[in-house]
């Protein structure tokens, strides 16, 4: 750095007559330059009449000051002193913004986004053991009311999640405030069901079917609702973490050319190579812009990586997953609903409920083909593929069991649905798993990218801000040191 | 323009003049010949719904209802026979070998599944019986049965569409429905009822039910019934009759809840609900009286027949038929005497 303009101008100083008035043209040149300094900046000079005598004193007295040698130097130390520090701060204040938001994406809002699917997974699954159970009569076995218990505690537990980390008065709160009512009032509904059903009365199942309706047209619903506001959150959190810091990167570059300038003046003034401050300070600013670049490029690539290959698949696996379930509920209700809901499709009546059940399970098809596109190693597809040959499985066994209530058998397709062995739940329960498994896979591989790409912003601002504070001082002890040999 | 278009208005006018005449002499004509027709029928017990229209369809619900004073009547004579309908039941194949039946799977020892009746999904009651007892008579085997939960306002459709081959589901005959459907012989008389709780302020089918929100099952006669009487003053005008839920086994949870006052739906399910909800009871008696029947596809004429064949004998049957299946499931909410429930001995008017 030090050394580059010695090949253009080895002769003595006092010579650079010619570049100097390039360098204070701001500071006012004697004479000529001052229009081009008002036509520059525009602002102060015509526009502003009032202040112009304020502005015309500091004018003045910096044009008194440029024309001295020392003058000029304390101008060129201060100038280099605050780009220095600008561009400290303006990095550490880029810096800490963008590792905020890639905080946020590892630790809050990923995190919320799948509580969120987690929420719906849970209500969903709750709703379908509860008709499940109906379908199984008064025994309701043990692992159905097991099953939605939980499934009832887990929407519970990440409903108040969700709420401890939405921002107060957001829709996302008012989503949540309004399961936070709902979830208690089906419950409520769900036990009057089994009480009921336990005594024998059909009025259980009218309970049912309330809680049902309740839960499809308006929990679901709004657990979906909260499921895309908070996707949407982490997309913006993605947003804000990953574009370059380019105000820090260009006060940088700013920044070094001013000190290899300074350098290369003095250099031509006094013959000297080195100035030990000035040198100091390219250096810290160099490991700066270095750090800042290498530190941003690293981490942004993590986290596009995590995007990529986590949030992307999770995503996938997500809706996939939330599929698997309507379809699984749609199942159960073909059953419940025993042909009462009907709609025609190209002409030709099928069972409403039914008709859902194909539309779920294309989706879930197509969701687990994408899944296994997005899968990036064997660990993430093994899941993958396990779940597809679990659909295909469970596609057998549904035509053949609703082949059994087309011809009016209705309690063999209710064996084949709800029973133990070889009934289409035990394909549900595979694919749930394994898209369990999948996801699980996937998560660890966000926390990994996203965790990496955070830590590769470690200590970039606090660093940046440090090391500017330094940079600034050694420009300033420079040019003092120039400074002094006026005195 | 202004000629213009003041032109193509006298002259859409002076058309329109031109068909007025026209008009006026065939409302003229029709209304005439309605006064012919109507002149001899004097029994005004019909009500006058042929006040709207022009003079065509007032003839038209005029006929019909001389033809449907007494819908319950409206029937075939029975015949063991077979016909065209029942050859094509019987002549579905292997397991499509069935009767295929509308049912309800809500109604309280009507046609309910008994949660507790454990491992099978058999559905039970008084209507489940006389299907059985259909399949038996028809096919030979009493379980040949598909059975279709049908909601109270699909139950019309279903037949319409072919969905199911009859419905079974305490429906009433009446006179609107006879025009969509054929009824068998009534074979359960009953009458619309209200249900409330037992501390509510509710006396009857009165004027006790001012500002109370009543619930009934869509597509019911008695949300009809409420209906004609709130436009006839007949019902408080500041009742609510609003909610109308898809079964009307849903009332009574809507009435749990207290989302809902009262309940009006025939006597004999209000009984079944009040089996239900030893907190709830009928209030007043009931203020119309209603049949059940076997509903049918319009032309089905040898089915139509033949369930009134299958209904004669199953009354006789004192054993296994009409008898022994109110005692088993309607004695307990109705009550031992059955006579009340019995329809009268049934009349064959309908011609084809």
């Amino acid at each position: 750095m030090t050394d580059s303009p010695k090949s253009s101008t080895a002769p003595p100083a006092g010579v650079g007559v010619p570049t100097m008035p390039s360098l204070p043209p701001q500071s006012g040149g004697p004479g000529a330059p001052l229009p081009l300094a008002s036509q520059g900046s525009a602002a102060p000079d015509p526009t502003e009449p009032p202040r112009r005598t304020a502005f015309a004193e500091g004018a003045d007295r910096l044009r008194s000051a440029a024309t001295t040698e020392p003058g000029r130097l304390r101008i060129i130390g201060a100038v280099l002193a605050l780009l220095v520090v600008a561009f400290g701060a303006v990095t550490a204040w880029q810096t800490t913004e963008r590792a905020g938001a890639a905080d946020d994406v590892l630790h809050s809002s990923q995190p919320l986004s799948s509580d969120a699917a987690d929420i719906y997974r849970s209500l969903a699954d709750a709703n379908t053991a509860a008709s499940s159970g109906f379908l199984a009569g008064g025994q309701e076995t043990a692992a159905t009311r097991e099953r939605y218990e939980k499934d009832i505690r887990t929407a519970a537990a990440k409903l108040v999640n969700a709420a401890a980390n939405s921002e107060p008065d957001s829709p996302s709160a008012a989503t949540i405030a309004r399961l936070n009512r709902l979830l208690p009032e089906y419950k409520g509904l769900v036990e009057r069901a089994r009480t009921y059903n336990r005594q024998g009365f059909p009025v259980g199942g009218a309970y049912l079917r309330y809680a049902n309706e309740k839960m499809q047209t308006q929990m679901l619903p709004a657990a979906e609702d909260l499921y895309k506001k908070e996707n949407q959150r982490l997309r913006d959190d993605y947003d804000a973490a990953t574009p370059y810091p380019w105000a820090a990167i260009a006060l940088g570059v700013l920044a070094l050319s001013a000190l290899a300038w300074a350098q290369h003046r003095n250099y031509r003034r006094t013959n000297r190579v080195l100035n030990h401050g000035l040198v100091a300070a390219t250096a810290t600013a160099t490991v700066v812009l270095l750090w800042l670049v290498v530190g941003h490029s690293v981490a942004r690539a993590g986290l596009n990586d995590s995007y990529d290959h986590g949030v992307r698949s999770l995503n996938v696996l997500n809706d996939a997953r939330i599929a698997s379930l309507k379809a699984r509920g749609n199942e159960n209700l073909t059953l419940v609903a025993r042909g009462a809901e009907t709609v025609e499709v190209g002409g030709e009546v099928v069972d409403a409920y039914d008709n859902d059940f194909r539309k779920d399970m294309d989706t879930l098809a197509k969701g687990l083909a994408a899944a296994e596109d997005l899968a990036d190693d064997d660990s993430g597809e093994e899941p993958v593929t396990a779940a597809v040959g679990n659909m295909e499985e469970w596609h057998e066994r549904h035509t053949s069991a609703r082949a059994e209530d087309d011809n009016g058998n209705y309690q063999q397709a209710l064996d084949k649905v709800i029973g133990d062995e070889g009934a289409t739940g035990e394909c549900f329960d595979n694919v749930d798993e394994n898209l369990a498994k999948a996801l699980d896979h996937e998560q660890t591989e966000f926390k990994q990218a996203a965790g990496d790409g955070l830590d590769a912003m470690t200590g970039l601002s606090v660093g940046a801000a440090v090391l500017a504070v330094l940079g600034a001082a050694g420009a300033v002890l420079g040019i003092g040191r120039r400074l002094s040999e006026y005195r | 323009m202004k000629g213009g278009v003041t032109m193509h208005a006298r002259r859409l006018r002076a058309g329109l003049r031109g068909w007025g005449g026209v008009g006026a002499m065939a409302v003229v004509c029709a209304l005439a010949l309605a006064f012919a027709l109507l002149l001899p029928l004097t029994q005004s017990a019909e009500e006058s719904r042929g006040g709207r229209g022009d003079g065509g369809t007032t003839h038209v619900d005029q006929a019909r209802a001389e033809e449907c004073t007494d819908p319950e009547r409206q029937t075939l004579s029975p015949s063991g026979a077979d016909g065209s309908t029942i050859d094509a039941i019987k002549a579905r194949e292997g397991e499509k070998r069935k009767l295929i039946v509308g049912v309800d799977q809500n109604s309280y020892r009507w046609g309910y599944r008994n949660p507790n009746s454990a491992g099978t999904a058999e559905l039970e009651g008084f209507d489940i019986d006389l299907v059985h007892r259909i399949a038996q008579d028809i096919l030979g085997d009493p379980d040949a049965v598909q059975f279709k939960a049908i909601p109270t306002n699909q139950r019309i459709p279903a037949i319409q569409e072919g969905r199911v081959d009859m419905i079974v589901r305490t429906m009433t005959i009446n006179c609107s429905r006879l025009e969509d459907v054929a009824f068998s012989a009534p074979y359960f008389k009953t009458g619309q009822q209200l249900l409330a709780p037992k501390s509510s302020t509710i006396t009857g089918y009165d004027d006790s039910l001012a500002g109370k929100k009543i619930c009934t099952a869509e597509g019911s006669t008695a949300y009809t019934k409420l209906d004609e009487d709130q436009k006839a003053s007949e019902l408080v005008s500041s009742a609510d009759i609003s909610l109308t839920v898809p079964n009307q086994l849903d009332c009574l949870v809507r009435l749990q809840l207290g989302e809902a006052d009262a309940v009006v739906t025939d006597g004999a399910l209000a009984a079944s609900q009040a089996a239900q909800d030893p907190t709830v009871e009928l209030k007043g008696a009931p203020f119309t009286t209603e049949y059940y029947g076997v509903a049918m596809q319009k032309d089905a004429d040898d089915l139509v027949r033949r369930v009134n064949q299958i209904l004669v004998d199953y009354r006789e049957d004192t054993a296994n038929g009409w008898q022994a299946s109110y005692e088993k499931w309607l004695s307990a909410t109705l009550g031992e005497d059955s006579t009340k429930s019995e329809p009268p001995a049934p009349q064959y008017l309908r011609k084809s």
